[in-house]
């Protein structure tokens, strides 16, 4: 009886669709279970009708872009993302803020582009854009919560996405400098253990990890440049949370150091990522790489190329 | 039910009378054992700090330790008005509003007013201990006599020689209190060390000791909780009352959460409000195992609605430190300022109340903060909806008008049992409802 429901044979090969292919499928799932989970058990001080208004506003300026970029691959997934990421992170007191850091953060990508490649991850891009020009935007760093099981399911899911991502490295190096730093600071201080493992379980530096630094589109191209990059973003970080006092450092981190990402590119060239069709691309399209959000990727093989470059 | 909306529409002018609902009362933070109340004032990169206590034992038993990231010249100590805290904690306490049902026979009718109810503050200090003098590494700083205290700043090289000098001086601090005072040597933090002068307590002829206020300026926004720690017994509270130009205060390390509000209650709640609200705010803590923050209060210093207590006066707030209050406004609300002070104009001060309840364990950092450009109004808000005393027979539409009120009253029961954690079989016993709607089965009765 029990062999019959549990057969071990399969009656057809189990396949994912072919847009699992794309890594941003991904991400788009898990950015949704986390802004579902952030906005109904956590209290993410986010209206609907603020996130219906990121997504409006990011979809309708990507259609728009792809009038500024028609040779631009014709995707709304990054533009998705973006306007997951902005739910995710950006809090505001009226409902323009949205809108206006989503329609930024997707035209950055067209107009932004030094090097046939755009500088700045648009979910940065927008949170900087709504905290500095715009008011009554903030981030919230505390708004996640040290829940053991939130940062266990992040670090789980977190991990899945970034597996499939050939670029990964540059999450685990920055995940290296950046928690190094702050497990020699505990010791230093004479504070105890518990403070790391708070520090640790957050929600924004996971999300930062897996989701933003590691953006195939506007990291270094070349693996070793994403190791100093991240370095970089990394002490920088650190610097403006412990050094200066200030909040939210990964993001000032990722922002700041954006535009040093041509210069890497320059100094030590490998082929631009791809988000999709891997192995089947030739040589450097430079052009068909998509812009994208937070985000990590794939298996594609313009990572292989990567390390054979490296 | 109806009247709600209505009454709201049309009360717009703020006048405590004429709001959505009338205050009947409030949960202050007397309410709560081992509550320390702190005023935060916060400006840029200028913080001046108000800690308050409500000290029971020997004056020459008190002594308070707080690092602080200068050292304090003796204009940037000052001695702090207690009722000024006392109004404060009045004016954001959580309330409770009622309104009362039109009669269903005739069209709406405006409601009638009920009485206001008094309440007072207090709390408790923060670290412990009391001082002379030595060495050990500990180099005094400065030394002054403000009001009814004897203050040193201390630094210090190392922790153990810090409690060492402590102990030594006559400051009871407990063993090991050295892991907590390391942190903050190490950031090269110094430490504000006050006790009672009692020549001078004597000759103030009060039997309490003030508020003690100090001004700094630091990138740093956080309150060393940790210090008060070593010697705590149990969860400790500390409400929190941060006074900012432009925004709502959260912290930055520790999710910050609304408590819940605006829900309807049953009637009977009415004279045990502060009994409903210690179990809420104990199941919000469950709820959240203790490691939130949670915002009871965010409102422009200018105005309430309805008021618990009134907002304070420009002396009051300067008094509390609000030093911006004087410097011409700019920017895009510099007219809004203008308007009248109180009754309905803005200030250019926003008031958030932050409740905290804290153990060692589940707050293993100091609470560290931020100003958000947050100017949204939140307040913790109870509604009454008393229903019309007639008769059903007293119209048609009198009828159904009962039947809802039923339906009604059983869902503020569910509500209660819900914000409380208090048995919904009781609650529904104390409302007059005999069924507990939830006990109904959906399968009872299908086959009969």
């Amino acid at each position: 009886m029990c062999a019959r429901f549990f057969s071990v044979e399969r009656p057809y090969s189990w396949k994912l669709p072919a847009a699992f292919g794309d890594p941003r499928i991904f991400q788009i799932l898990f950015l949704g279970i986390l802004l579902a989970a952030g906005a109904w058990l956590r209290d993410f001080s986010l209206s609907t009708a603020q996130i219906i208004l990121t997504f409006t506003a990011a979809i309708t300026a990507q259609g728009f872009s792809f009038g500024l970029r028609p040779e631009a691959p014709r995707s709304y997934r990054s533009a998705i993302i973006t306007a997951l990421s902005l739910t995710l992170l950006l809090r505001a007191d009226n409902l323009w803020v949205h809108p206006m850091a989503a329609s930024a953060a997707i035209l950055s990508k067209s107009l932004i582009r030094p090097r046939a490649k755009h500088l700045f991850n648009p979910a940065t891009f927008g949170v900087m854009f709504a905290m500095l020009l715009l008011p009554g935007a903030w981030v919230s760093p505390g708004q996640w919560g040290q829940d053991v099981a939130l940062a266990g399911w992040m670090i789980a899911l977190g991990a899945f996405v970034a597996t499939r991502a050939r670029r990964a490295d540059i999450s685990w190096s920055f995940l290296a400098f950046y928690v190094g730093a702050l497990a020699l600071r505990v010791p230093y201080l004479g504070q105890r253990w518990a403070v790391l493992e708070h520090q640790l379980l957050n929600g924004a530096l996971l999300l930062f990890a897996f989701f933003m630094i590691s953006d195939p589109m506007t990291s270094p191209n070349h693996a070793r440049a994403r190791a100093i990059h991240a370095a970089l973003v990394a002490a920088i970080a650190f610097t403006w949370q412990f050094g200066f006092y200030a909040h939210n450092g990964m993001l000032w981190a990722l922002f700041l150091t954006a535009p040093m990402v041509p210069m890497w590119d320059a100094l030590w060239p490998a082929p631009k990522y791809q988000w999709t069709k891997l192995g089947k691309q030739v040589g450097g399209n430079h052009e068909q790489g998509e812009a994208e959000v937070m985000d990590s990727d794939a298996r594609d093989s313009g990572g292989v190329r990567d390390r054979a470059a490296a | 039910m109806l009247a709600i909306a209505v009454a709201c529409a049309i009360a717009r002018p703020p006048d405590a009378r004429a709001f959505c609902g009338f205050y009947v009362g409030k949960a202050d933070s007397n309410l709560f054992n081992h509550a320390s109340q702190v005023v935060m004032v916060r400006n840029g990169d200028k913080t001046v700090l108000s800690l308050m206590n409500d000290y029971q034992g020997e004056p020459t038993d008190f002594a308070l330790v707080i690092p602080v990231p200068e050292v304090l010249q003796k204009e940037q100590i000052h001695i702090g008005n207690r009722e000024i805290f006392k109004k404060l904690d009045e004016y954001s306490s959580p309330r409770l509003v009622e309104y009362f049902d039109p009669d269903p026979c005739e069209v709406m009718r405006p409601m009638a007013a009920a009485p206001m109810m008094e309440m007072s503050a207090r709390g408790t200090g923060y670290g412990v201990t009391r001082a002379e003098k030595r060495s050990y590494g500990v180099t005094i700083e400065a030394q002054y006599t403000v009001g009814e205290y004897d203050i040193v700043i201390l630094s210090a090289k190392q922790s153990d020689g810090l409690e060492t000098w402590l102990q030594e001086n006559g400051y009871k601090i407990p063993l090991g209190a050295h892991r907590a005072l390391e942190p903050y040597i190490r950031q090269d933090m110094k430490f504000f060390v006050a006790k009672v002068n009692l020549k001078e307590h004597q000759a103030s002829g009060l039997d309490y000791l003030r508020p003690i206020q100090f001004a700094f300026q630091s990138p740093k926004f956080m309150l060393p909780i940790r210090l008060g720690m070593i010697n705590a017994q149990g969860p400790q509270d500390l409400v929190v009352y941060a006074l900012t130009e432009n925004g709502r205060v959260e912290t930055t390390n520790y999710r910050t959460e609304k408590i819940p509000t605006g829900e309807n209650l049953p009637e009977y709640v009415q004279p045990k409000f502060q009994d409903f609200y210690k179990a809420m705010f104990k199941k919000q803590v469950d709820d959240n195992a203790m490691k939130a923050v949670f915002t009871e209060y965010v409102w422009n210093m200018g105005w309430c609605d309805p008021c618990a207590g009134p907002p304070l006066s420009r002396e009051e707030l300067k008094s509390l430190g609000v030093f911006w209050l004087d410097e011409p406004q700019a920017g895009p609300n510099a007219m809004l300022y203008r308007g009248p002070a109180f009754g309905g104009g803005q200030m250019p001060v926003t008031l958030t109340r932050l409740h905290v309840r804290y153990s060692a364990d589940t707050f293993p950092e100091d609470l560290a903060f931020q100003v958000t450009a947050d100017k949204e109004n939140y307040q913790a808000r109870y509604v009454l909806q008393h229903p019309w005393k007639g008769s059903p027979e007293a119209c048609s539409a009198a009828g159904n008008y009962f039947k809802q009120v039923r339906e009604r009253e059983s869902r503020e029961a569910q509500t209660l049992a819900g914000l409380t954690g208090w048995d919904l079989g009781g609650i529904m016993k104390n409302v007059g409802l005999t069924e507990v709607p939830s006990q109904k089965q959906w399968w009872k009765g299908l086959w009969d």
